[in-house]
């Protein structure tokens, strides 16, 4: 049982960045679904709002995209 | 994808993230601004790959189009379609320079996939000068076009008075955030499909785990085909919308 504390620090922290990727995976979820209810209720209009939705699962996303970019930074760069 | 360096210090055979190394071409001298190196390459390879599938490929110019014709009449067509509706009709005059950054991105991120590639977007250096280079052409776009009206953009006027200020930061803070997300959301995505297939690949040197490893590759690259449609879309589309709110800033 060797090694610094620092960087057992440092792998508990990129573990729990993956807990702020899987806010990002229920909000990209829920756009999807969203979208989905709706376009089964009004098929005719869904075709006109895949733009949106992809609108909005990139909005989801990035927030995810800004937790992995934290475990990547905690792993590599500090 | 490097077989040296790490191999006996975490069991693989090789480190997920060893793909993303920027190698000189010839030799193995340190890398300058000027070096042919694997980016170098890559980048190349996408101007040459535009080229074929758009000069090329539309040569014929067939009343029935070709294979090749119809996927870039299709491309064309879906950037085109997109930049009319959403950044609108006056946003057609842009078309050129997001039909060029579709291209580039979906080539980048095609290309980046053939096995022994170098996926050029997955360094924060490149998307983050495509972003970069959206958001200072599109604000100046927009005070060009609508002068101090772009500043409507912060100053949301169909809220009450009392909470503008505080939506004032909100939004040009959301502003300032736009190159970070443009260009992260797309190398953060590229760089980690890539690591996931790596790492699945790795664990094929385990003889007991190994068809669950190759299964999982495949089904891997099928969705990382997506993925780098689905980004290159996401980026232009992006793109279009930002390009929308310089155009029109009234809320």
């Amino acid at each position: 049982m060797e090694g610094n504390i620092g960087e057992l620090g440092q792998y508990i922290g990129v573990g729990l960045t993956a807990i702020g990727m899987g806010g990002a995976a229920i909000g990209v979820g829920n756009v999807a679904g969203n979208f989905l209810s709706g376009a089964l209720r009004n098929p005719s209009a869904a075709a006109g709002q895949t733009a949106t939705l992809f609108i909005g699962m990139a909005f989801a996303e990035a927030l995810g995209i800004f937790s992995f970019l934290v475990a990547l930074l905690l792993m590599f760069a500090v | 994808m490097a077989t040296e360096a790490h191999g006996e210090a975490t069991g693989l055979s090789f480190h997920p993230m060893d793909q993303f190394i920027v190698r000189p071409l010839f030799g193995d001298g340190p890398v300058h601004w000027y070096t042919p190196s694997n980016v170098t390459l890559w980048l190349f390879a996408i101007i040459l790959a535009t080229l074929a599938l758009l000069v090329l490929g539309t040569r014929g110019r067939g009343i029935v189009p070709t294979r090749t014709q119809s996927i870039a009449e299709l491309s064309y067509g879906l950037v085109h379609k997109m930049v009319g509706d959403i950044a609108g009709k006056d946003g057609l005059k842009y078309f050129p320079y997001i039909m060029t950054l579709f291209m580039f991105v979906l080539f980048a991120n095609f290309l980046g996939l053939l096995p022994l590639a170098f996926t050029v977007t997955s360094h924060i250096a490149v998307t983050g000068v495509l972003a970069l280079a959206v958001f200072l052409s599109v604000t100046a776009i927009g005070f060009i076009k609508n002068g101090a009206h772009f500043l409507d953009l912060f100053w949301v006027r169909s809220a009450p008075l009392a909470i503008r200020p505080v939506l004032a930061v909100i939004e040009v803070i959301s502003y300032f955030v736009r190159p970070v997300s443009h260009s992260i959301r797309l190398a953060g995505n590229m760089i980690a499909g890539h690591a996931v297939i790596k790492v699945f690949a790795g664990f094929a040197a385990i003889a007991a785990v190994a068809p669950i490893s190759i299964i999982a590759v495949v089904g891997m690259y099928a969705f990382e085909i997506l993925v780098a449609f689905i980004q290159a879309y996401v980026f232009t589309i992006l793109t279009c919308v930002y390009l929308k709110d310089a155009l029109h800033p009234s809320h």
